[in-house]
Order: structure tokens, then C-alpha cells, then sequence
């Protein structure tokens, strides 16, 4: 019970905290409530920091006159898209080179070539050979996410315990079962250790690749409301894209507690 | 009338790891060691002796440098489909639970789901684990992980059982609760067991011949006892009766100077 009191006063201070920076951000940034103690002209803090109330009615609007739905559905389908196909090709060539020792030589110098390259940069080449619809976005996506799940599954395949997988094969498993029933769930835990990041880089992706050049999405949204010199909506876009990032963020959360019971929890003892 | 051909036959076994560059260690040198069928045999010996490299042997997970594995006469080749293997270290499937575990090499060998899930069922009770099926091994203690393991090995019904040190991790109490259950269990479908340890108490009241490995490197047998203590047993009241005492104080003797040697080995690496 004291462990929920506590708990419970931590979430009114957390929230009191988000209150207050809004407070502060609010009468900072208005031309009238205090004196302007920076900027010579008191509505220059509003041109360059934006205004709160005026942040919060930008997105009353989006969902109210249902013109954000459109963008919203764009950035995510992107990101679902890059996740699902970045995890699926980690996974599956993770699996191939830690399980084929010869390959995974030949192709270990191209593999650290290419993950140590700053993989944004790419995004304005696949916009040249994917267009500027969602391929181009997924793409850029996809190598973010591809490189997190590859070396995840191939740490966690080599990192089978030796003794799981010598009675796996003493219970008779053929190299097929081995790779279905050992190596598969032993890389999905690293795989899953690794959701976090992957989700909120296929995020990154979808968003990078609209700001650098797309005609929909929320990436676009920004982009546009900057060439206006719209700090307001600017700001309403990033935290249109904070909360759903938090939301995305939750869901793996939620994945990862029903997926994974059979590994031991922190504050659970494991007992040997 | 003709002799049973023994379980398993482990003729002149000599096993040499490749080390680093021109580095060669021996661990086993022309080891030779007969089960009989239904036969319980231990192998103690000093640490770092070579036992788990014979058991790995014996189980077709090591190819030996020289030497051959015979199965019930005929030569072994590749991994040891008639052989059960207990481990000394955590070898449950973490992601499944307790019942899936025991169901594991069923499914392996293509068992129908429902069948199998049975016979796991009743393998649970055997090993007092009933209602402890859904549990995952995080879950569970070290002495239920094992009966797990017993569960998940003798479900298949195999021809001869390799034991690795299987209690060495419990506690004293559920180490002898568990020597017993494997006695009864083993009684009611004696199949040939090699139970490796370094604990010669141990090997002594479960056995019905003990063998000593010298210390290693280059590692054989240099004794074996016949133990002719009558069954069923208890392996707690065992050790009080002057029988016992009296084949520990003699096979002692023959240990006791490879135990010393494998100790100043290991005390000058």
C-alpha cells in the first residue's frame, strides 16, 4: 500500500512538473505578461519560442477538422512498415550468418562498413530511386532498423548456451528443430531487448525521410509549417509526434510483458 | 549360452584436445569402460579428471581421437540416439515451461501433441511435480529444475543414461531426496546408467560398480569395485552400515593419491 501512495504522489508531481514548464513556457513567451528581458520587441519571444495556447489550438484544429488523420496514418503505416520489414530481414539474416560461420567472414567487414556509415544520408538517394511517396520513407526506415535486429539475433544465436543446445540435441532434435525451438526464441529475446530502439528508429526514419522531402505525413506538416515561419504549428507537430512515439513505445511494452514470461524479471530472484 | 553384448563399450578411448598453435592436451589415454544392460556404474575421480570428456563421449557429442564407442555391439557414429544425457548445468529451455520441457523430445520425434502432453503429465507426477506444469525454470527451484530434467530425459525411455554430476549444484537434503527418487525410478526400469561424480558417497550408495579415473592429464580408469550392498536402498542409511564403510575405506585408498595429484595440478597452473 505505501508503495502505491508513493507511487501515486510521484505521477502528481510529474504532472505538476509538465504543468509548470507549459506555465513557464506560457509567460515567457507572452508579449504582455512579463517584461521583455531578452528580445528588444516583446513579441519576438512568440516568434521564436511559439506560444503554448496557441500550440494547443494548431492541434485542436488538426483533429478537430479531421485534417491531421490523413498525415497521422501516412507516418505511422511508414513506420509500421519499415519495423516489420527492417525486424523480418534482421532476423532472417542474423540467422543466416550466425549459422554459417563462412558467410558470416566474407561478409563481416561490409557488414561493419556499412553499419558505421551515417545511414540518413541516404535518404535523399532513395527519394531519387524510390520517389517521393512512402517507399522512399520505409527504405530509409528499413536500414535504421535492419542493423539494431541484425546484430541483436546474431549476439543472441551465438550466444546460445552450449549445454541448451547439447540436450536439445540429445532430446533428439534434428537441425530444423534446433532452429525452430533453440535458436529462434533464444534470438527473439535479444530481438525484443532491442524493440525499443528499433521502433523508435523506424519513427525516426518515416519522419526524417517526410522532412526531406514529401507531399504527405507529419514530417511534411513541419516542413511546411517552417517555410511559413509557423513556430506554432512547428511545435504542435513535434508534439503530435511525441505522444505517438510514447503510444508506439507502450505497445512494445505491453508485447514484450506478454511475449516474454519466461524470462526472469528484474526484482524477481532467479533462483540456480 | 551367449553373453548379452554389453550396453555400452567404451574400448581404448584416448581424447586430445588441439590447443592453440603446437598445444595438445590429452585428456583420456586408452580409457576402457563396460556397462552392462541395466547396469548402474559411477565414475568418480578427482576434478579436472576427463569424466564429463568420457561422458561426452559415450554420448556421440565428442569424437574420440582413438578408441571406438559401441551401442549395444554395433560401432557409434555421430550423436547417441539410444542414450538419455543429464546435465550438470542448466540445460532446460528457458522459454518453455516445465510441462513443454518434458514434452520437448516427444515433439521431436513426432509425437502427437495431445499424447505427448499426457505422458508429460504423468512423467510430472513421477518426479512430484504435479500442478507445477504452467511454470516457467526461472520459476521453479534448482532441486524441481532437475526433476524437470529427470523428467525430460526418462520420458523417451532411453537404453542407457549418462549422468553429468546431475546434484553436485543442490543442497545436501534435496541431493539425497533426489539420489533416492532416482534409485526408485531407476529400479522400476533398470536401464544402464554411467553417473559421473566426484563424490564417492554418492557413487558408492547408487551403484553397483564404481570405477576411479586416475588424476589427468592423460587420464584411465585404475580401479574398479563391485558394490554388493543389497537393494532397495536409502542412500542416507546406506552409509551407516559397515559394509559401505568398509568398500569407501578401500576404494579411498585407491583414490586418495589422484586426488592429491589433481589437486597440486591444479594448485601449480
Amino acid at each position: 500500500m505505501n508503495s502505491k501512495k508513493i507511487s501515486r504522489s510521484l505521477r502528481i508531481w510529474q504532472v505538476l512538473l509538465l504543468v509548470g514548464l507549459f506555465a513557464f513556457w506560457h509567460v515567457a513567451t507572452h508579449p504582455s505578461l512579463v517584461p521583455p528581458f531578452y528580445f528588444d520587441n516583446p513579441h519576438k519571444a512568440a516568434f521564436f519560442f511559439g506560444q503554448p495556447l496557441e500550440v494547443a489550438g494548431r492541434i485542436w484544429n488538426w483533429f478537430s477538422s479531421g485534417s491531421i488523420y490523413a498525415h497521422l496514418w501516412v507516418t505511422l503505416l511508414e513506420t509500421v512498415l519499415a519495423f516489420v520489414i527492417g525486424t523480418v530481414s534482421g532476423l532472417a539474416v542474423g540467422l543466416w550468418l550466425a549459422l554459417s560461420p563462412t558467410a558470416a567472414a566474407l561478409f563481416d567487414p561490409y557488414i561493419k562498413a556499412i553499419n558505421s556509415m551515417p545511414r540518413v544520408i541516404l535518404a535523399p538517394i532513395f527519394g531519387v530511386w524510390f520517389g517521393l511517396g512512402m517507399a522512399s520513407k520505409v527504405a530509409l526506415g528499413v536500414t535504421l532498423v535492419f542493423f539494431i535486429v541484425f546484430f541483436n539475433v546474431y549476439q543472441g544465436v551465438r550466444e546460445v548456451s552450449h549445454t541448451v543446445l547439447a540436450n536439445a540435441r540429445m532430446l533428439g532434435a534434428s537441425e530444423r528443430q534446433l532452429l525452430r525451438h533453440v535458436y529462434v526464441p533464444s534470438a527473439m529475446s535479444w530481438v525484443f531487448a532491442s524493440l525499443h530502439n528499433s521502433v523508435g528508429l523506424a519513427f525516426v526514419g518515416a519522419v526524417v525521410g517526410e522532412y526531406l522531402g514529401s507531399s504527405e505525413g507529419v514530417g511534411y506538416l513541419i516542413l511546411q509549417a517552417e517555410g511559413t515561419f509557423d513556430i506554432n504549428s512547428v511545435f504542435a507537430g513535434i508534439l503530435v509526434l511525441t505522444a505517438f512515439a510514447l503510444a508506439l513505445d507502450w505497445l512494445v511494452t505491453v508485447a514484450e510483458r506478454r511475449l516474454m514470461v519466461w524470462q526472469p524479471r528484474s526484482g524477481e530472484t532467479e533462483r540456480i | 549360452m551367449r553373453v548379452a553384448e554389453p550396453a555400452l563399450a567404451l574400448e581404448k578411448i584416448t581424447v586430445t584436445f588441439v590447443g592453440e598453435g603446437t598445444a595438445r592436451y590429452t585428456a583420456i589415454r586408452d580409457a576402457t569402460l563396460v556397462v552392462r544392460p541395466g547396469e548402474f556404474v559411477s565414475v568418480v575421480g578427482p576434478t579436472g579428471c576427463g569424466k564429463s570428456t568420457l561422458l561426452n563421449v559415450a554420448a556421440g557429442l565428442l569424437a574420440p581421437s582413438t578408441g571406438e564407442v559401441r551401442i549395444s555391439g554395433a560401432p557409434l557414429v555421430g550423436l547417441n540416439r539410444k542414450a538419455g544425457y543429464l546435465f550438470q548445468t542448466e540445460a532446460l529451455l528457458p522459454w518453455r515451461t516445465a510441462l513443454y520441457n518434458v514434452t520437448a523430445g516427444l515433439e521431436f520425434r513426432d509425437v502427437e501433441a495431445g499424447e505427448a502432453r499426457r505422458r508429460a503429465e504423468d512423467w510430472l507426477q513421477r518426479v512430484g511435480l504435479r500442478g507445477h506444469g504452467h511454470r516457467y525454470p526461472h520459476q521453479l527451484s534448482g532441486g524441481m529444475r532437475k526433476r524437470v530434467a529427470l523428467a525430460q530425459t526418462l520420458i523417451l525411455d532411453p537404453e542407457i543414461i549418462l549422468m553429468d554430476e546431475p546434484f553436485s549444484a543442490l543442497d545436501i537434503q534435496t541431493r539425497q531426496l533426489m539420489e533416492n527418487e532416482l534409485l526408485e525410478l531407476w529400479s522400476a526400469n533398470r536401464k544402464s546408467v554411467v553417473f559421473i561424480t566426484h563424490d564417492l558417497e554418492e557413487a558408492i550408495s547408487l551403484s553397483d560398480r564404481v570405477v576411479v579415473l586416475s588424476a589427468g592429464p592423460e587420464s584411465h580408469p585404475i580401479g574398479e569395485f563391485e558394490i554388493d550392498l543389497p537393494r532397495p536402498r536409502d542412500v542416507a542409511e546406506i552409509r551407516m552400515t559397515p559394509r559401505f564403510i568398509e568398500l569407501h575405506t578401500r576404494i579411498w585408498q585407491t583414490m586418495k593419491d589422484e586426488v592429491l595429484k589433481g589437486y597440486e595440478q591444479q594448485k601449480n597452473q
